[in-house]
């Protein structure tokens, strides 16, 4: 173990290349996660309409992005973004684009199982009152389905935050390519990778903790 | 926007069709190039797929062990350090780290090391799955195997991991596909799988909507292959009488 040594890390070097790669990768876990519950939640609504037409195209969205590995959708989206808008874009705001195209299939999912596991009186009953689809579905069904979901939910963003560390592919630069540049300056990659394993174990493991609490309350509530 | 799929039969040296879509002497095609990327990405896949459900399952029984505080905690621990970091951080640490740090690595080529990083990624996730379904098993199964004079040893192998290893069967086919879709992070170190492939021939042919096509096709043409062959397994090892839950799966 002799041969590494981590003395070079001090808080200049952090806050030079590391802080501002942690805050984009925050970034894009915050507004992917909101964004791809948004776009999946209308996925399992449609999924679950009963009409063929928008079933099926929204089925085959889901179950393509499932198939095909996150890099692969990285790279497409890189190469086609510029040719749908006609003019160049950088990687961080395609990698954003991607990710909630990306992650609204795998949250469809989550919010489908949601909503199939609400009790069908529920939905009676909000008919039975008078409510439209829509007013049953924004008013009675999806704050259960939310609720019910949550920890699924929350677990899926953390899957996100380490997928994050993948647009690597398309040169973004995000907390694994802050602390990369960081230790190729200094001469010192390994350690810099190291940190980076560090940082997202202790960001993850401290997430998944809570999340964890956060079931067992939920449990003894239901 | 209009697609030619001629490219494939492209000469990558040269850049002139190729009859027979085939290279001839040391030359190679895109279409030829782009096979051998797809058998290494199965090989790959393969290889690490038995690292991890070798690991997966051992760490997995580990976990439920009885009576063994500490093996236990160290299976948790196992679990808990290989799935909170990132698969490209691991694979770096890897490629990188690990021979600088144990010097006998760096004997070790580097696809090996690719494998050992994907293979152990997957068994922490095959682990949790593994422990959820022995815990899953009614006790009286253990109670059973132990009144039968069962050493634990015997218990967990005659009694309870065959009917566990049927119930992880649905969430083992997902962990399985997305180690096939995760082999694509090989490209970080220079692998020549596919994900690999499409970002050069994209870069050398401008032709990236027909090799993303192409290879796309081939990683969904994989992962469904592999889906359906759990599938058949499934199918083979159904006990009568036992309706087994299925799973939910990650990527």
């Amino acid at each position: 173990m002799g041969n590494l040594d981590l003395t070079f890390v001090n808080w200049d070097i952090i806050s030079a290349f590391v802080v501002k790669g942690f805050l984009f990768s925050v970034q894009l876990t915050v507004i992917a996660t909101i964004g791809g519950v948004i776009f999946g939640t209308i996925l399992a609504l449609l999924r679950l309409s009963g009409k063929k037409v928008l079933m099926i195209p929204a089925t085959f969205y889901v179950n393509g992005m499932r198939s095909i590995p996150l890099v692969m959708v990285i790279l497409w989206f890189f190469l086609l973004v510029p040719l749908l808008i006609g003019r160049p874009v950088g990687a961080e705001y395609s990698a954003i684009i991607t990710f909630i195209a990306f992650e609204a299939a795998y949250f469809s999912e989550i919010m489908r199982a949601g909503i199939q596991s609400i009790p069908r009186g529920q939905v009676f009953a909000g008919q039975a009152m008078g409510m439209t689809y829509g007013q049953n579905m924004r008013l009675v069904v999806l704050p259960q389905a939310f609720r019910n979901m949550l920890p699924v939910l929350l677990t899926q963003t953390i899957i996100l935050f380490q997928d994050t560390s993948l647009v690597y592919a398309i040169g973004a630069y995000d907390l694994l390519k802050g602390f990369q540049t960081a230790g190729k300056i200094y001469g010192r990659p390994e350690e810099a990778y190291l940190l980076a394993a560090l940082i997202y174990f202790a960001v993850c493991f401290s997430l998944s903790f809570l999340v964890k609490r956060l079931q067992a309350k939920i449990a003894i509530i239901r | 926007m209009t697609l030619d799929w001629q490219v494939f039969c492209k000469n990558t040296t040269e850049g002139t069709l190729e009859p027979s879509c085939w290279g001839s002497g040391g030359d190679v095609t895109y279409f030829e190039w782009m096979i051998h990327a797809w058998g290494w990405t199965l090989a790959v896949a393969a290889a690490a797929w038995v690292i991890a459900v070798l690991t997966g399952f051992l760490i997995g029984t580990l976990r439920t062990l009885p009576n063994s505080p500490v093996v236990v905690r160290l299976a948790n621990a196992w679990v808990e350090l290989f799935r909170n970091i990132p698969i490209l951080v691991q694979l770096f640490i890897w490629y990188f780290v690990v021979p600088k740090v144990f010097p006998p690595f760096q004997q070790v080529p580097g696809f090996l090391l690719v494998i050992f990083a994907l293979g152990f990624f997957t068994s922490a996730r095959i682990a949790e799955q593994v422990r959820a379904g022995i815990q899953a098993l009614p006790r009286g199964q253990r109670y059973a195997g132990l009144a039968m004079g069962f050493t634990t040893a015997q218990t967990y192998r005659y009694v309870m991991l065959p009917m566990a290893f049927r119930i992880i069967l649905p969430p083992l086919t997902s962990e399985s596909m997305n180690l096939l879709k995760n082999s694509s992070v090989a490209f970080a170190v220079s692998i020549a799988e596919l994900t690999m492939f499409a970002m050069q021939s994209q870069e050398e042919t401008s032709r990236g909507i027909e090799m993303y096509l192409a290879v796309t096709a081939l990683y969904a043409f994989s992962a469904f292959t592999v889906n359906r062959v759990f599938a058949f397994i499934e199918r083979k090892v159904r006990i009568p009488g036992f309706i087994v839950a299925g799973g939910t799966g990650g990527h």
